[in-house]
């Protein structure tokens, strides 16, 4: 019975902790990319540098605060200067929308030139960015670093296996959590969130209804920017900051919506801790877990361990071309494939 | 046969007549350091250094009777192959350099010997390329170093920690030239010893997490967990990841990961931690502290007296070659650097220079000790130490 706890502990601390911090980061972070897919149909490749540049300003703020003597305790002070890194990037999304997709808009182009103009404003957001705060290691956790820790865990429960909970895996779980509940009820329940699904459905229905586009269009990008803040800076306070990995998180967050299924909300949340776990439990090495639950004094000879850890990133890369070819909509049939 | 010894003739005469072409007073010494890249914080204080050695050697009257020595920087990138060997072409091309001091990592220094260096007959002294592979490299005996091979760290290391007791062991080291000789000759040397490596992975620098590298490592069983890579890079990552996940609580560490901000960022966790550091104590490092201070270089840094030392060796042994042809002065530098002759200190450098000229013999001993071994490489004095109530203590040199 031990040797099963102690197997369950064990999975706990270096998969289920850690995959499921790490997809609550990526779940917020596809809901953006996802909504604006929805909306104004194309793919947001800036979407990383997005979250690098909110991130960026809460890292400046809570800088402020701290010189300032604020803190909240046990809580990291980035809590408090998240409004104004979401701030910025709302008026960084706002202010590329209005020079640059507002003009695509108006010419009815095509969805691929959206996208090819959006890598240009992750360019620019990339150089903003680096100029600004640099392209090194930011670190602004602050306030108490863990729930608790591995050795309190093992003299609590007195197993030999032990587990540990940072503080901003607990706190990025429940900040997801109760974001993604209040976007739902947003998008179920309100005037202007039935707009946006109506908007999304079917443009020129939505249009003769009376819903107002450019209204649509401004909440989508206020909404996607807060929640790439978010996402952004949970992932910062959990890991480092670092402009180049903000970048590089692009990759398993398209990977999370579109197996998902694109445009759909519910679908991006729940390819998100798909991709995290996988990406996770692919790499890990099975070797202890397995002694714990073979017979006795059995131990296999190698690691148990399906990828090397170099590969994590191709995880996501798999998932992404196996679903687009053999299921294109996603899950949750993603309605414009 | 005739003909072939007139056009070598000719052409020695050619290559000679285009190294001192620029200026008969006036010796170009190629200072190639990454001031771009993961280490450019350390850079500046190694050219620094270099370039002191040879404002020491102008203010004693300068080499060969009054030729003085200039440094002229060039950027290897620490990582970029191909920009480093631009740059070397440049030293050699629009320069007209005589040696070059550098190149610093292990990889743009292999890659700017095998394509510039070897093919031109240059002189190069690098500081701070550990590599292994740079022992048995084809060089035609033009490549030095004031570092020590790591294939002798990863047997001191193995050494500290078999006289621990330690048998098993969990190896990560970061994924290049510098990371995989390291932890080979570790390996070697560790199971050499009756150890067993259990697992040898390596990580990639410059990612935000490392909590999967640690759940693999963790996996193997190991209590021990051999960090071989940098300090402000992936090293510190792997250890803040092992630290927090309960994976690993004693570690032994490389010299990349030496640093006071390795103990800031783990704090007491830290504690128990061993490992190695190449280190000079002694008259010399004293001198050359004394020295860089006297001048307003800050003597404090990795690999800046390794730095100095190798421009001494330039300008010694072109002193000694009475010639600044690289053919004619390469086969100077193992004379200079070891046994017999009157020992030589930093800050001793135009006595030195007086005794090479009336025809005696010189031991370089420099900030580091010198000793070239080998084909041409420090033997190296390393510091054991362990980390006690958050701070460096030494345990014994090796």
């Amino acid at each position: 019975m031990t040797d099963i706890l102690n197997a369950l502990v064990l999975f706990m601390n270096f998969v289920g902790v850690p995959a499921l911090a790490y997809g609550s980061q990526l779940a917020l972070g596809a809901l953006g990319v996802t909504l604006i897919f929805g909306v104004l149909r194309f793919a947001f490749f800036a979407h990383g540098d997005l979250m690098a540049f909110g991130t960026m300003v809460t890292i400046l703020a809570t800088w402020g605060l701290q010189a300032m003597g604020v803190s909240l305790g046990v809580l990291p002070t980035a809590l408090l200067a998240l409004p104004f890194g979401a701030a910025a990037a709302v008026l960084a999304a706002l202010s590329a929308d209005k020079a640059v997709f507002a003009f695509y808009r108006k010419q009815r182009a095509k969805p691929v030139v959206f996208f090819i103009a959006s890598v240009g404003v992750m360019f620019v957001l990339n150089g903003l960015v680096r100029i600004i705060i640099g392209p090194d290691d930011q670190r602004f956790a602050d306030g108490g670093r863990f729930l608790f820790k591995v050795g309190e865990f093992r003299d609590w429960s007195g197993l030999s296996e032990g587990l540990a909970i940072r503080t901003t895996q607990a706190l990025t779980v429940v900040a997801a959590l109760i974001v993604m509940v209040a976007l739902f009820r947003f998008l179920e329940r309100t005037k202007m969130g039935k707009a946006m699904r109506a908007y999304s459905d079917n443009e020129d229905l939505a249009l003769l209804s009376g819903v107002d586009p450019a209204r649509v269009v401004r909440w989508t990008w206020v909404i996607a920017a807060v929640l790439a803040t978010l996402a952004g800076v949970l992932y910062g306070l959990d890991k480092s900051f670092k402009p180049f990995t903000y970048f590089q998180l692009l990759l398993p967050i398209f990977a999370a919506a579109i197996l998902g299924g694109i445009g759909s909300p519910k679908g991006a949340v729940v390819g998100a801790y798909i991709v995290a776990f996988s990406e996770v439990m692919v790499t890990y090495a099975y070797r202890k877990f397995a002694m714990y639950l073979g017979p006795q004094d059995w131990a296999p000879e190698g690691l148990l361990q399906l990828l090397s850890t170099e590969y994590k990133f191709s995880v996501s890369f798999l998932i992404l071309v196996a679903v687009l070819v053999t299921r294109p909509t996603g899950l949750f049939k993603g309605k414009v494939f | 046969m005739r003909r072939t010894l007139l056009a070598s003739a000719a052409m020695a005469l050619g290559l000679a007549a285009a190294a001192t072409a620029a200026r008969a007073d006036e010796i170009k010494i190629g200072v190639l350091l990454g001031y771009t890249g993961p280490i450019e914080s350390l850079t500046p204080g190694m050219a620094d250094s270099a370039e002191l050695a040879m404002s020491e050697v102008n203010a004693a009257g300068g080499v060969l009777g009054g030729a003085t020595l200039t440094g002229v920087r060039a950027d290897s990138t620490c990582v970029d192959a191909a920009a480093a060997t631009a740059a070397a072409e440049r030293l050699v091309t629009s320069e007209g350099v005589a040696a070059i001091m550098g190149a610093d990592c292990s990889g743009v220094t292999i890659a700017t010997l095998n394509n510039v260096a070897v093919p031109n007959g240059l002189v190069m002294i690098s500081p701070s390329a550990t590599s292994p592979a740079l022992t048995d490299i084809e060089d035609q005996g033009l490549f030095f170093r004031t570092a020590p091979s790591d294939a002798r760290q990863g047997e001191v290391l193995a050494s500290i920690l078999a006289d621990r007791g330690v048998t098993e062991i969990a190896v990560t080291y970061t994924n290049n030239d510098y990371g995989k000789g390291l932890s080979d000759s570790f390996q070697a040397a560790f199971e050499a010893k009756g150890g067993a490596v259990l697992i040898s992975a390596a990580h990639e620098d410059g990612k935000a997490d490392y909590s999967a590298e640690v759940a693999a490592l963790s996996a193997s069983g190991a209590e021990w967990l051999a960090v071989l890579g940098y300090a402000d890079q992936g090293g510190v990552g792997v250890i803040r990841a092992a630290v927090d996940t309960g994976g690993f609580e004693k570690f032994a560490l490389g010299d990349g990961m030496f640093a006071e901000s390795l103990i800031d960022a783990i704090g007491s966790d830290l504690n128990g931690t061993v490992g190695s550091v190449p280190w000079s104590e002694g008259e010399g490092a004293d001198a050359f502290v004394k020295l860089a201070e006297d001048s307003g270089v800050d003597p404090d840094g990795s690999f800046r007296r390794e730095s100095y030392d190798a421009a001494a060796l330039i300008a010694l042994a072109i002193q000694a070659a009475g010639s600044a042809d690289p053919a004619e002065f390469k086969a100077k530098v193992l004379d200079v650097a070891n046994a017999p002759g009157e020992k030589i200190l930093p800050g001793e450098l135009g006595k030195a220079l007086k005794i090479l000229a009336d025809g005696g013999d010189v031991d370089y001993v420099g900030a580091t000790n010198v000793e070239l071994i080998g084909p041409g490489e420090a033997a190296g004095t390393y510091r054991e130490y362990e980390v006690k109530d958050g701070a460096y203590e030494t345990v014994t040199f090796r």
